[in-house]
């Protein structure tokens, strides 16, 4: 290839960013200081399958796999509408969905703090309404909603835009062998929506399983997360071995996640990671 | 002819205020093959969608078989279309795309098998049953297209533009095909296209449309031996088409000269366009035409040649199968039977 020097700047970055932290991080999660010096050791992974954290990690998996359904179930509609040819001012309501992407995300998950609290607003409103308050942060629901608010749009943006790219006329086509709206849908829409269906589970499923913020500020520390436990320990156990232990294995389940994905998303697309 | 199975009735269409189809009349008649012919946005194609029920006319009605239709889904019409694409359905095989028809309307395994296999062996598919779409040629998809559509044995076949994508060779070759597999299923095709050759080579009747509206109506041979109007016969082949004033029935005058026709019925000195086919006009001596004039170029065109003769300031297309050099003296002669007068459009 000619000009090949161009691409050294980004191997340079690649290496300095991203090759050598990852390799801290193995290195880190499979080593242990005793007298004689730094030792290989499993330990800290040993250490990982104690219940206390298994149940840390399947609360993760769990939660994140409940946020990454509704998110399923409420943006697949939401990009059908958008996408639908008829819709006028298409563009201004795509916008609007992305808006609040524009905004801090801590901003974001801060305001339904102020909305959820006991003195928040819509307790504020029970209350007025001389109903019983109710109890709704520092809980599985409110870690939900807080990120199912914030991971919607990567649903929505990535069915929507392969919705819009399905060929009119094959749609047609469907209508013309005798198929109703809802065959249309199950038989032809559906199936070739489903490279955007993948994308959008795997950039869900993937900041929800790794988030230390929402489950912090809406779950009051009191559902710890797989994300919480890495960042105690890196920030105020300061035990490196064992967050990066845990950080091995969190990347090891997301990428054994994703080649599922794309496994199966290689038998209408093709490509991807695996 | 046959029985009618479709009737448009003053069809109209409008597009955000723009009228595509203006108050069409169309009848169209069992096993026949008819070709809505135009240069694009003359509302074929939108005649043939309304035909469909993809669209639904802005006033008029479609008649089906003498019951009206025009509210009624694409889904639920006993017609098949061909899409101009070809519209296949990516995410299947050939065999699941020409199946889909049946399995919607529940037909057993068997019977779809057994059906698919058959049709596949119409358009020359054997063995391509498990086959991806996009693995096909250009040619291989229009054919599992039309599979896909004959395989519901509609009572008619709506077909848009079916060869526009294939190159002329594969063009002329599928529309050979196109017409056997007519013929051999008695099905009735409406076919849209805007190439004049196929449609005078495939049709029973050709439909020429123009701006929305229908020009004129007919068998192949009568659309290009007896065009109404000038834009029938400039679409419709080659022609010269000069201005004339009709001096009195049986007379016409162009090119400063006074000549016999077969036409009458125009008003006395009335102008008129007159059109003469390109191969209508014989080359002759000097002096013994009614014209005389000099070549100006010539084109080899396969079977006959392309002449350019200038005479009184009028540029004639002639072709002939002897060519003259360029720069010839030369008579030109022009048969009654041969000078068709319209009247003047808004051409």
């Amino acid at each position: 290839m000619k000009h090949k020097w161009i691409t050294y700047p980004y191997i340079i970055w690649m290496i300095i960013f991203i090759i050598i932290p990852l390799a801290l991080i193995v290195f880190f999660s499979v080593i242990i200081e005793t007298e004689h010096g730094l030792q290989f050791t499993l330990q800290h992974f040993k250490r990982f399958l104690e219940p206390v954290y298994m149940v840390v990690l399947l609360r993760s998996i769990y939660i994140a796999f409940i946020s990454t359904l509704i998110c399923l179930v409420l943006g697949y509609p939401m990009a059908m509408i958008l996408a639908n040819r008829g819709l006028n001012k298409k563009q201004f309501l795509v916008s609007l969905f992305v808006l609040p992407m524009w905004m801090n995300f801590l901003l974001r998950t801060y305001a339904w703090l102020t909305l959820l609290e006991n003195s928040g607003l819509i307790n504020t409103l029970l209350s007025y309404l001389g109903l019983k308050k109710l109890n709704l942060l520092y809980n599985n629901y409110a870690v939900i909603l807080g990120m199912v608010y914030n991971f919607l749009p990567f649903m929505v943006l990535p069915i929507y835009s392969v919705l819009i790219k399905i060929d009119k006329s094959v749609i047609e086509a469907a209508q013309d062998l005798g198929a109703d709206s809802f065959t249309v849908f199950r038989r032809v829409t559906f199936p070739l929506s489903l490279p955007g269906v993948m994308s959008g589970i795997t950039m869900v499923f993937m900041p929800s399983v790794t988030t230390f913020v929402i489950s912090r500020l809406l779950g009051g520390g009191q559902y710890t997360l797989i994300g919480n436990l890495i960042e105690q320990q890196f920030l105020y156990v300061g035990d490196w071995n064992f967050g990066s232990a845990l950080s091995v294995v969190l990347m090891i389940i997301i990428l054994l996640s994703m080649g599922v994905m794309s496994r199966y998303d290689k038998e209408h697309e093709g490509g991807g990671l695996w | 002819m046959s029985q009618e199975i479709i009737n448009l009735r003053n069809v109209s269409k409008e597009y955000d205020g723009s009228e595509a189809l203006k108050n069409i009349n169309l009848t169209i008649h069992k096993n026949e093959f008819l070709t809505l012919l135009g240069p694009s946005g003359c509302g074929k194609t939108t005649t043939l969608r309304i035909i469909g029920g993809f669209e639904s006319p802005t006033s008029g009605d479609v008649f089906f078989e003498g019951q009206n239709i025009t509210s009624l889904p694409p889904y639920k019409r006993k017609v098949n279309t061909v899409f101009q694409k070809y519209a296949l359905f990516p995410h299947m095989n050939i065999e699941e795309n020409v199946a889909f028809g049946l399995k919607i309307k529940k037909v057993d395994n068997a019977t779809i098998k057994q059906k698919v296999k058959k049709m596949l062996d119409l358009v020359n598919l054997s063995g391509f049953e498990k086959r991806s779409v996009d693995s096909l040629s250009g040619g291989q998809q229009q054919r599992v297209a039309i599979a896909r559509a004959l395989v519901n044995e509609p009572d008619v076949l709506l077909l848009d533009e079916p060869l526009g994508a294939l190159d002329l060779k594969l063009r002329k070759e599928m529309q050979i095909e196109l017409k056997n597999i007519q013929r051999r299923l008695g099905i009735t095709f409406v076919y849209v296209t805007h190439d004049q050759e196929e449609a005078l080579t495939m049709s029973d009747t050709v439909v020429v449309m123009r701006d929305g509206t229908i020009q004129q109506m007919g068998t192949p041979v009568d659309i290009y031996n007896e065009p109404v109007n000038a834009f029938v016969a400039d679409f419709i082949g080659e022609s010269n088409i000069i201005d004339g004033i009709m001096t009195k029935d049986y007379q016409v005058v162009f090119a400063n000269q006074t000549f016999e026709c077969v036409d009458k019925g125009f008003s006395e000195n009335e102008p008129v366009d007159v059109v003469i086919r390109p191969e209508d006009i014989k080359l002759v001596e000097p002096g013994e035409g009614m014209l005389s004039g000099q070549v100006q170029s010539v084109l080899f065109k396969g079977v006959h040649y392309e002449m350019i003769i200038l005479s009184n300031n009028i540029r004639w297309m002639i072709h002939s199968t002897i060519a003259e050099p360029v720069g010839q003296q030369v008579g030109l002669k022009i048969l009654p039977n041969d000078i068709h007068i319209m009247k003047k459009g808004e051409a």
